[in-house]
């Protein structure tokens, strides 16, 4: 067994150890943060694929932002444990018949070789950088899908904060952008006057 | 250095490498935390003169020993933890503070040969790990299972996530006009142009085309590393300490080592980004990294002098700063760089 081999292995039992925890830890705060270890060691492992763009990317994107935000708001619910446990064995069948599929989907797509039929593998040129050819296929081959997935992204955007909006504020509220310009001189007025005398 | 790697492989065989990696981080690290001690002296004596005051000068000459008694008091001292903490987290939030700010130094290189790693896409790494400081932020406030606590770390975790936004945007603008990802050769390019050769490079660095992305990241970095006058995540006269509240002894000065560990690493990305690196603002004085450490001091001298003179902002206002000023500034420079490259003005060719 090589170096690299050891390193995936290693890997992969923390990365399966973190999402069990994720949907076993009874406390949502844990089961956040080993969403994060997982998140951060599937980068590593993208990394040892030798795909630094989508490594630094997960963990940029998903460990960096998304993540802080969830586990923001996560910490903020008061969550009754007992409560979401209540429904568990309604759901179970549901559920296992989608694990079921995602499994067996998961299983065409890694069992294609040994099915024998020829997936499409990567090709990367030698002495290119991962980074240069995605961006290089992204604004040249795909540009289409590519700005077609920014404006989707864009209108979800939007609709979050029309949701959210609910209309201009009736209460009073200071405006910080009249605030940060006041200057000494509308606020104090010096004056001068003789000294009086008795 | 040939006999030196020679010497390495004899001792260690085929692990040399792997030992040589671990010396040059202890090279690195070492040198970061002996920096950090000594930042933290001359904070206290920088804002001790501005305020007409001495500072520290008890401990050895000038003071000079002060910030080693102030680390070995840290060091005796015992680590409380709150009855009603979160163990585990509480423990390890400190060291997810430290950890990303040594791991971003792996990238950061201090000449064009002296570099732990010179990977590609150096730019993206720095901007994964130096994400993640943030949840030694957040997980103390949580673990700690205090109010004072907690609204330091939400405030933190919504501060560092609006201004990472736009320092993301200042670099995307320096990626572009550098056309690369890697730090070495950001610093390359800044050494082209018509200024550096009349022998003026210093006019050619990119602080002056990209002048106000330079200005929103070293405020954004500012922020970033949650001090005044952006430090509402501790916030003395409202929240007590903030985050770290709970904290004692060393535990208490890790966060500390992080907050002055991440000061030097913008400092060194400010520089190497927006100043030249480790080039020379002039034509006859030859390159070196004491031009980088000049140019890092100069900026945390910035750090410290904002610190004595600015008042702490207002959290709507800080939320302004970040959303409402920086970002459309960020988004209009953009643009503004994308046509001036694509015109005929163009000058980084």
């Amino acid at each position: 067994m090589d170096f690299q081999t050891g390193v995936f292995y290693f890997l992969s039992a923390i990365l399966i150890f973190a999402s069990l925890r994720v949907i076993t830890a009874r406390n949502p705060v844990h089961a956040a943060l080993h969403l994060i270890l997982a998140f951060f060691t599937c980068g590593g492992i993208w990394a040892l694929l030798q795909a630094e763009f989508l490594a630094i990317a997960i963990i940029l994107v998903y460990v960096g932002a998304v993540m802080v935000l969830f586990l923001f708001v996560v910490m903020m619910l008061d969550i009754n444990i007992d409560r979401i446990r209540q429904g568990f064995w309604n759901y179970l069948p549901l559920g296992a018949l989608l694990g079921l599929l995602m499994v067996m989907e998961m299983g065409l797509v890694l069992g294609s070789k040994y099915f024998q039929v020829p997936a499409a593998e990567a090709m990367v040129p030698a002495g290119v950088s991962n980074t240069k050819s995605i961006g290089a296929l992204m604004f040249t081959d795909y540009v289409y899908p590519f700005e077609l997935a920014s404006l989707i992204l864009l209108v979800g955007m939007i609709a979050a904060i029309v949701l959210t909006y609910r209309g201009p504020k009736k209460s009073k509220y200071t405006n910080p952008n009249q605030q940060v310009f006041v200057k000494a001189k509308d606020r104090v007025r010096v004056l001068q006057m003789p000294v009086e005398k008795d | 250095m040939d006999a030196l790697m020679n010497f390495g492989q004899g001792l260690f065989g085929g692990a040399w490498p792997a030992v040589w990696a671990l010396v040059k981080i202890v090279l690195i690290v070492a040198p970061m935390m002996l920096g950090v001690a000594y930042l933290t002296y001359f904070e206290r004596k920088v804002i001790g003169y501005m305020q007409v005051r001495i500072g520290p000068n008890r401990v050895g000459p000038w003071g000079l020993i002060q910030p080693i008694a102030d680390g070995l008091k840290l060091l005796l001292k015992e680590i409380i933890v709150p009855a009603t903490a979160n163990k585990g987290i509480f423990v390890i939030a400190p060291m997810l503070a430290i950890a990303p700010a040594l791991a971003a130094w792996a990238v950061v290189p201090f000449t064009d040969s002296l570099v732990l790693a010179n990977i590609d896409a150096s730019l993206l790494y720095i901007m994964a790990i130096t994400s993640m400081g943030v949840y030694g932020i957040i997980l103390s406030g949580w673990a700690s299972n205090s109010k004072y606590a907690f609204l330091g770390a939400m405030r933190s975790a919504a501060q560092m996530v609006s201004y990472e936004i736009s320092m993301g945007f200042s670099l995307i603008c320096v990626l572009m006009v550098s056309n690369s990802l890697n730090l070495v050769e950001i610093v390359n390019v800044q050494n082209q142009g018509r200024f550096a050769d009349w022998g003026l490079s210093f006019l050619s660095w990119n602080w002056l085309p990209l002048f106000p992305m330079f200005l929103v990241y070293l405020i954004s970095g500012v922020a970033e590393t949650n001090r005044a006058p952006f430090d509402v995540a501790e916030g003395e006269s409202e929240i007590v300490a903030g985050f770290h509240v709970e904290y004692s002894g060393m535990a208490f000065a890790v966060f500390f080592l992080a907050e002055y560990a991440n000061m030097i690493l913008v400092a060194a990305l400010t520089s190497i980004m927006f100043l030249g690196g480790w080039l020379s603002p002039v034509g006859f004085l030859p390159d070196g990294i004491l031009w980088l450490f000049a140019k890092m001091s100069a900026i945390l001298f910035l750090f410290l002098w904002f610190r004595a003179t600015f008042p702490r902002y207002r959290y709507d206002q800080l939320m302004r700063l970040g959303w409402k000023v920086f970002l459309p500034i960020c988004l209009i420079w953009l643009v503004v760089v994308g046509v001036w490259m694509m015109s005929p003005l163009n000058i980084w060719k």
